[in-house]
């Protein structure tokens, strides 16, 4: 596995990807935004956290057109894994490769809190090392996380079980608690239609060492190197 | 030539910066105002004096950047 990281300035959580994806056997290289091409035998390109342009405009709406993303997009156009983590979430919607958008919490406040997310199939390649259902305790640590999206494509996602991650609480339901930045039907990370790119809000990269509170981000991780 | 370009939420979604502002109006006293809906402007210079050419390049500008049209509409103004 050979994973090439997106560094957009403002980006500050590629570090932490790195590191979760050379635990679990990864090969990781990073590329500028200005950048062109992806390196030569890219399996999986990374859009890491942070504050891209400093969410000027808005999260993700400039690092969204920057020069990287045309190699991302023709890499996922043949098929290449693609993850965006949290502002990475944002710039795949901004750019069109996964649909809808993140808007501003609902309770307008920046939340930064221990998660627990429902993995909705354990069939991809981001999650054969979870269970379907599984509850995971990861964190959250954002300010426009608010799943949005117009009801035909919320129709079509669920439709084709393109829903990844579901924000739920220590038995799996899926309560308004749960959810406290109001995302539609509690969506806290989708798929492409093809299930090759996938975006997330939460964090799994912060959860893969026990010292710092837990390790159920390394499925995510694992899935993918394996 | 110079325009301006105005971005707001399209009706139905939800605006939570527009419900504090209008729940901070209320709050002083302010009566009479029923909603706020809180949108973005942008003043733009283009070097161009041709009408048709400017509003090519700034429908552009929103189609690509400034708009996101899953939430968002654009109008212009050309001055």
């Amino acid at each position: 596995m050979r994973a090439a990281i997106v560094v957009f300035p403002g980006s500050n959580r590629d570090a932490d990807v790195a590191r979760a994806l050379t635990q679990a056997g990864a090969e990781v290289v990073k590329v500028w935004h200005a950048d062109t091409e992806l390196p030569a035998g890219t399996d999986l390109a990374v859009l890491p956290g942070g504050f891209s342009y400093g969410d000027y405009l808005r999260c993700g709406a400039i690092a969204g057109r920057a020069a990287a993303m045309d190699a991302v997009r023709a890499h996922a156009a043949r098929g290449g894994l693609v993850l965006g983590i949290c502002n990475g979430f944002q710039i795949l919607c901004e750019s069109g490769l996964l649909p809808g958008v993140l808007m501003r919490n609902v309770d307008r406040r920046f939340i930064c809190h221990r998660q627990l997310l429902r993995v909705e199939r354990a069939d991809t390649r981001f999650t054969t090392a979870y269970a379907k259902d599984q509850v995971i305790d990861v964190c959250v640590a954002h300010g426009e996380g608010n799943y949005f999206a117009d009801a035909d494509t919320i129709a079509r996602l669920e439709g084709e079980g393109r829903v990844a991650f579901r924000y739920c609480d220590a038995s799996g339901a899926l309560t308004v608690d749960a959810n406290r930045n109001g995302s539609l039907n509690s969506i806290a990370g989708i798929y492409s239609d093809k299930l090759n790119v996938l975006g997330l809000m939460p964090h799994p990269e912060n959860f893969v060492e026990d010292l710092v509170g837990g390790t159920d981000g390394r499925g995510l991780f694992q899935s993918l190197a394996a | 030539m110079k325009a301006r370009i105005i971005v707001t939420l399209k009706t139905g979604v939800l605006d939570p910066q527009g419900k504090a502002i209008e729940a901070a109006l209320t709050s002083f006293g302010l009566s009479g105002v029923d909603g706020v809906r809180q949108g973005k402007v942008f003043d733009v210079d283009l070097s161009t004096d041709d009408r048709a050419h400017a509003e090519t390049t700034l429908k552009t500008a929103c189609e690509r950047l400034l708009a996101n049209t899953v939430v968002e509409n654009y109008s212009i103004e050309i001055a």
